[in-house]
């Protein structure tokens, strides 16, 4: 409990960081005010906070990618992640399908501020490779998805504006517009819908470098776990700008299963399943 | 061929029963694998009129049988594979690639059985990769592997992971047939192979490596003590041959140390790669580097495209007077880039050139998905030679475009 409370802490020292970095910044232009800043960060902190303590998870995911075609092609991926309350989490994803790529893994040990650590495994070659981590923008196996889309949320990894309150599928929402502070982000910023009640992400807008609308991602069929997370079974990314879209199910979530931090290493990389 | 065809019943009758009993036990199995069928077109004749002229066929199958059980804690793995090949017999084999069982504790694994085990960072040329021999007839590249039979004991700590082999059992290169392509112009003695060692394939070979991750490095350096997998070759009479003396070239194996280093340092969207080895054995001691780096441009051509850039340098202290000193003073450079499309097209070429003589080779290889479990692998080689001394110059006329079509189950 100690842990959860330090990290509690040290994300609010980033948070008041963060905000005098913003404020200082709109003395320049008349954009975002610091007190819808500041509301903006508290209701994202509060997202956050109410998804702490999950320990760690398992879970399979289907990924569906259409074209404008209508042609489909799917991914079967299993996620392993253990969460770290001084650090960012460790994941292991271990591909299943399509079948070519059948075997492959990665592992990655992700960090609030900075690079994260990545290595892949290519089972052909029974090699081990340490990647790049600063391909945030591109595609994940060829999806709507960005890489940076499907990495764990992070306070630090934005500056935050409250924007309004919408009604979106019979449920009150609070509208975040969240800045992404590394520069290889593919976007100028994403408009978050959090619903009111439990802070659960309903959908985001994301915005590519020139601003322009790019992908919409909406979450569906949230369901509850340990009496506190929630998880969506279902997600959608449409591509306004390509007509593309990816589709996620998820299933078999599981969370406190035992997993250990010897469980993400170069040698469970290896033999992973 | 009645013998042949019973044991094989035999054999096969054998392996279901045990993948039966497997099955009652373990509570996780899986089969899946892939067939290919692989087409090679050589625009010129080769230089030795026994070679096969322009066009070889080939079809192979590797499938892969796995077995966990305590909550994947043990498993087996059996992987065969087999190639026929219509024109060249060597090339026509099968080799078990793994048959390993794992038992895996928190900070420790223990692997025994037929496996591979790759070591290095670079792309051009695997030089501290030291465990598996090369798998010399199906592919000449040299990233082809045979299985090794070995007890692997693997220890995870803080300051790193160590890895300690024992390696019974070696195994001979396999080298191109009388018919293949792509060979030295003298073909070589799978027969009358010569060892250092007394034991001969017998010898118990050791290794001992630690890697670790420091931040953006990761490193890695080993020890290994035991049969060169590199063959010397000598020219000699073979006298088996009936009716007329041939030149073959005989294969002998030294015993040798080896140290070797493989760092790589991934600095945002640099990787630099370096490994190095120092090899003694009866005949030579030297020293051998390969060191580059790889850069990536994330979307380019205003496209979901990567672009990776690598160049590598080559050298050995062995020099260009020494036959076995392929990469005595070479520059590799390569490009790879990644569609990142629904069917991940992927094109990859690479050159690689001789600084002390008149060598040089091409390779592109572009392969893409079609549908869900049907991938298309288009390359094409081409080598030039023009000095005595260089390996390259046996294959000068061998330069082929190679077409396969695997289907993965």
């Amino acid at each position: 409990m100690n842990t959860t409370a330090s990290k509690i802490g040290f994300n609010s020292a980033i948070a008041g960081a963060l905000l005098a970095i913003a404020s200082s910044n709109t003395l320049a232009d008349s954009g975002p005010s610091t007190a819808t800043q500041q509301r903006g960060l508290e209701i994202s902190i509060t997202a956050k906070q109410r998804d702490i303590g999950w320990v760690d998870s398992t879970s399979d995911m289907l990924m569906t990618l259409r074209n404008k075609q209508g042609q489909e092609s799917t991914r079967a991926i299993k996620i392993k992640s253990l969460e770290l309350l001084d650090d960012g989490d460790k994941s292991l994803t271990i591909f299943n399908k399509p079948r070519d790529v059948k075997g492959t893994a990665f592992l990655s040990f992700s960090h609030p501020v900075g690079n994260d650590d990545q290595w892949l495994y290519l089972p052909a070659l029974k090699r081990v490779k340490r990647i790049s981590s600063r391909n945030k923008s591109g595609p994940f196996m060829g999806s709507e998805f960005a890489f940076e889309d499907l990495s764990s949320f992070e306070i630090e990894k934005y500056s935050y504006n409250f924007i309004g309150e919408e009604k979106l599928n019979n449920m009150e929402t609070y509208m975040i517009e969240q800045f992404p502070v590394d520069e290889n982000s593919g976007y100028t910023r994403r408009i978050v819908w959090l619903d009111k009640v439990e802070y659960r992400v309903q959908k985001i807008d994301f915005y590519d470098r020139k601003n322009a609308l790019l992908k919409t991602l909406t979450y569906q069929d949230y369901k509850q776990y340990l009496n506190k997370f929630w998880r969506a079974d279902h997600a959608q990314m449409i591509n306004h700008q390509s007509g593309k879209s990816t589709e996620l199910h998820w299933k078999n979530y599981a969370f406190e299963t035992g997993l250990k931090d010897t469980d993400f290493n170069r040698n469970t990389l290896k033999r992973v399943r | 061929m009645g013998k042949f065809l019973t044991r094989l019943c035999v054999s096969i009758l054998s392996f279901i029963s045990i993948v039966a009993a497997f099955n009652i036990a373990a509570n996780e199995f899986e089969v899946s694998g892939k067939v290919a069928i692989e087409q090679r077109y050589f625009p010129e004749i080769g230089q030795n009129n026994e070679q096969l002229s322009h066009r070889q066929s080939s079809v192979a199958l590797e499938a892969e049988f796995f077995w966990g059980w305590n909550n994947g804690s043990d498993t087996l793995t059996f992987k065969p594979f087999y190639r026929f090949d219509e024109q060249d017999d060597e090339r026509t084999h099968g080799d078990i690639r793994e048959l390993s069982y794992i038992h895996a504790s928190d900070d420790w694994e223990f692997r025994a059985g037929i496996r591979r085990e790759f070591w290095g960072v670079t792309e051009f040329q695997h030089l501290v990769d030291v465990i598996n021999q090369t798998d010399g007839v199906e592919d000449f590249d040299g990233e082809d592997k045979l299985g090794q039979l070995m007890v692997n004991f693997s220890i995870v700590k803080e300051w790193g992971i160590v890895d300690v082999f024992l390696l019974p059992g070696f195994r001979h290169r396999e080298f191109t047939g009388q018919a293949g392509r792509l060979r030295a112009a003298f073909l070589v003695d799978d027969t009358n192979i010569s060892y250092q060692s007394s034991a001969e394939q017998q010898h118990l070979d050791f290794a001992l490596r630690w890697s670790h991750t420091l931040g953006d490095f990761d490193i890695g350096s080993y020890w290994f003590h035991g049969t060169n997998r590199d063959p010397y070759l000598t020219p000699t009479i073979n006298t088996l041959v009936q009716g007329s003396e041939q030149f073959v070239l005989q294969q002998h194996y030294s015993q040798m140390d080896q140290f070797g280093v493989d760092v790589q340092a991934t600095l945002a969207d640099w990787l630099w790669k370096f490994e190095a080895i120092y090899r003694t054995d009866e005949f030579d001691d030297y020293w051998a580097m390969q060191g580059g780096f790889e850069y990536s441009f994330i979307g380019v051509f205003d496209s979901n495209a990567d672009l990776g850039i690598l160049l590598e340098y080559g050298w050995d202290s062995r020099g260009e007077g020494n036959i076995a000193a392929t990469v005595q003073n070479d520059l590799f450079f390569g490009g790879r880039i990644a569609f990142n499309d629904m069917q991940s097209s992927e094109v990859l070429f690479g050159i690689g050139a001789d600084l002390d003589h008149n060598a040089f080779s091409v390779l592109v290889e572009a392969n893409r998905r079609f549908g869900e479990n049907f991938k298309v692998n288009f390359d094409v080689r081409l080598f030039q030679s023009t000095d005595e001394k260089d390996a390259l110059t046996t294959i000068k006329d061998d330069d082929h475009m190679q077409l396969s079509v695997e289907w993965y189950f």
